[in-house]
């Protein structure tokens, strides 16, 4: 139990699969415009990361994970318009130099809340801060007061569909309801050929795998233990001199942040952002994500993000209207059959088959009873 | 009752303490007080307001009016992790630790070190935390278990692993509800034992409703009835008092 370890035996093997599939197997399989699904696929994937710690590990359900994705990648949509909404690109606009959509709602000046926007340094921090500062104020709002489980879970829901609602209204500031299209270039830089996507795809892993990193890290201190605790006995944690308010808006805020890179990523990426991926409907989906790939394992979780996109871009394919039932069937499998997700079948069934494999391979004494200690948990 | 400044030696005073939900007085104008190292046990029928009289010393339940003076600081002012830092430690009638913990994970969290946010993340598992862990663990019968998830204890072990988290924290003032309620009469031994080892150079608040255990170790002992005190003083003294024998010891 004592691990100094990173990472134990099975998280290892979860490490080394994961970083093969998205570094190698991926990149040298898929045609560029496959990985570039891969890469928007991966951008629910920091969403889930930021699950795993808030829901799997603190109990704290947020059903508006989407809001803070969202806001990561309007921040990051904003600094790609501006940059492609030069004054040459513009010059048939009635007022050149704005972007397009503030044209079109007569609006003949970059609003002050946009200028900061044309900072790249500005950008990435308000990326991080804004939905950081954001999920401060609705967790110290919410947790101070103890409010928490479904009330706090249908609050979240309530500002995903507010921010939609906002967003899609404020049509001169934000684009409206089509969002920010037609993003260009990243200090001058195209991101849109084929090169260049596959470099973000490059850049958007290694930030993913920093992110296992930072989430790991987490896990492993006692605040880690803590959230476990503080999901099971929140009166136990709160008489042993904690204060449990702080523990949660701490969780909240890591997995806002998370979710707010992986929405700059999906900008990035996908070159477009809009209220779609803000509201109720993305942001439960985020969720069921998280659920299927197992919501107590990061490894499990990010390929949740992974498979369930993947199912969903295939079978949207072939029968685009059996998706959203395929989904509510996959969601009420997993509550019903296999609560702990993907990462629970692979614990209680793959898992020991490779224990017994490595264990007949290499036998030692005293072996058994670490791995008692290393596998226990099913992560 | 007159509230003022009460003489140092006193580790608790609680006076005219008043809780109403929704007009029901549950406590209702109590005042005791608890020296150091004494040992303070309170019976009383059901319903008399005990548990809600150490609910009310640790901050879960906020009082309607009355004070609470803790080595002279005031606690119903303040939030219960503060009231737990000053040094009151709380052990639950249900048995509440960390089942998905192991026993080693469950005393850890309870050492008081490292509470804030930034302390947690920074907490180093070092010798002093092992040695301490161990040393609890040794105390509450658990040395052998320190690897092992909470949830594979018996109701009597996770009863000692509450006790064993709560000295790991090492309050002036202890309070337990019913600590043997739920045990074995050979756990009931140790558990008496155990107590009887801990208690030293600190106070406790014990409600119990075993009277042979109340006897063992009280030194004084509070009746409550009513959310009001009806008897106090040396278990002797509270045994032969006829309106303590009419609602309680009579039954």
């Amino acid at each position: 139990m004592i691990n100094s370890r990173f990472f134990n035996r099975s998280e290892l093997i979860g490490f080394i699969v994961l970083a093969a599939v998205l570094f190698v197997i991926l990149p040298l399989s898929l045609d560029v415009f496959r990985l570039n699904l891969v890469a928007k696929y991966l951008t629910y994937a920091f969403v889930a990361l930021g699950l795993v710690l808030c829901w799997g590990y603190g109990g704290i359900l947020s059903l508006g994970q989407g809001v803070f994705f969202g806001l990561g990648g309007y921040c990051m949509a904003m600094f790609l318009k501006l940059e492609a909404s030069s004054v040459e690109n513009t010059k048939i606009q009635s007022t050149p130099g704005i972007p397009d959509f503030m044209d079109w709602n007569q609006i003949t000046s970059l609003p002050l809340f946009w200028q900061p926007f044309h900072s790249l340094t500005f950008t990435i921090l308000a990326i991080i801060l804004v939905p950081g500062l954001f999920a401060l104020i609705i967790g110290t709002a919410m947790f101070k007061r103890r409010v928490g489980g479904t009330y706090f879970a249908i609050i979240t829901q309530a500002v995903a569909a507010i921010l939609t609602i906002l967003i899609v209204g404020q049509q001169g500031y934000t684009g409206g309801i089509n969002g920010m299209t037609d993003l260009r270039t990243l200090k001058g830089w195209d991101i849109r050929p084929d090169h260049a996507k596959v470099i973000l795809y490059f850049v958007e892993v290694v930030l993913l795998f920093a992110c296992i990193g930072i989430a790991q890290f987490i896990r492993l201190t006692k605040l880690g233990r803590i959230l476990v605790a503080m999901r099971e006995q929140e009166d136990r944690v709160r008489f042993s001199g904690y204060s449990v308010a702080n523990f949660k808006i701490f969780a909240f805020c890591m997995a806002a942040v998370f979710a707010a890179i992986g929405g700059a990523m999906f900008a990035l990426n996908v070159g477009f952002m809009s209220p779609s991926f803000v509201g109720i409907v993305p942001s439960i989906e985020m969720v069921i994500y998280t659920a299927v790939g197992g919501r107590m394992s990061i490894f499990g979780a990010i390929w949740g993000a992974i498979l369930v996109n993947f199912a969903k871009t295939s079978l949207s394919e072939s029968f685009p209207q059996l998706w959203l039932f395929g989904l509510g069937a996959l969601f009420i499998a997993v509550v019903l059959a296999f609560p702990n997700g993907l990462s629970g079948l692979w614990a209680d069934y793959v898992q020991p088959r490779i224990d017994r494999l490595f264990a007949s391979r290499k036998r030692k004494p005293g072996w058994n009873d670490n791995s008692v200690a290393d596998g226990a948990p099913a992560e | 009752m007159l509230v003022g400044h009460q003489p140092k030696e006193f580790l608790l005073a609680v006076s005219g303490l008043t809780v109403s939900f929704d007009g029901f007085k549950a406590v209702n104008d109590l005042s005791f007080y608890v020296e150091e190292n004494e040992i303070r046990v309170i019976i009383g029928p059901n319903g008399a307001g005990k548990t809600t009289v150490l609910d009310l010393i640790c901050g879960k339940t906020k009082a309607t009016s009355g004070s609470i003076q803790f080595r002279g600081k005031e606690l119903t002012k303040m939030k219960e992790n503060e009231i737990v830092q000053t040094g009151v430690g709380r052990k639950f009638q249900t048995p509440s630790v960390f089942e998905d913990l192991t026993v080693f994970e469950n005393l850890e969290i309870s050492f008081p070190r490292g509470r804030t946010v930034f302390g947690s993340l920074t907490f180093q598992r070092d010798q002093l935390v092992k040695d301490r862990v161990e040393e609890v663990a040794e105390m509450i019968f658990l040395k052998d278990k320190l690897n092992t998830y909470a949830d594979e204890l018996s109701h009597g072990q996770k009863q000692w692993l509450e006790i064993g988290m709560l000295l790991i924290q090492d309050p002036d003032l202890l309070m337990l509800d019913e600590p043997v309620a739920g045990m074995s009469v050979s756990e009931r031994a140790k558990t008496a034992e155990l107590l009887n080892r801990i208690i030293k150079n600190r106070s406790v608040l014990v409600i119990e409703h075993d009277m042979k255990f109340v006897e063992d170790i009280a030194h004084k002992v509070t009746v409550l009835h009513q959310g009001q005190i009806l008897s106090e003083g040396t278990m002797e003294k509270v045994k032969n008092d006829p309106k303590v024998i009419e609602v309680y010891l009579g039954h």
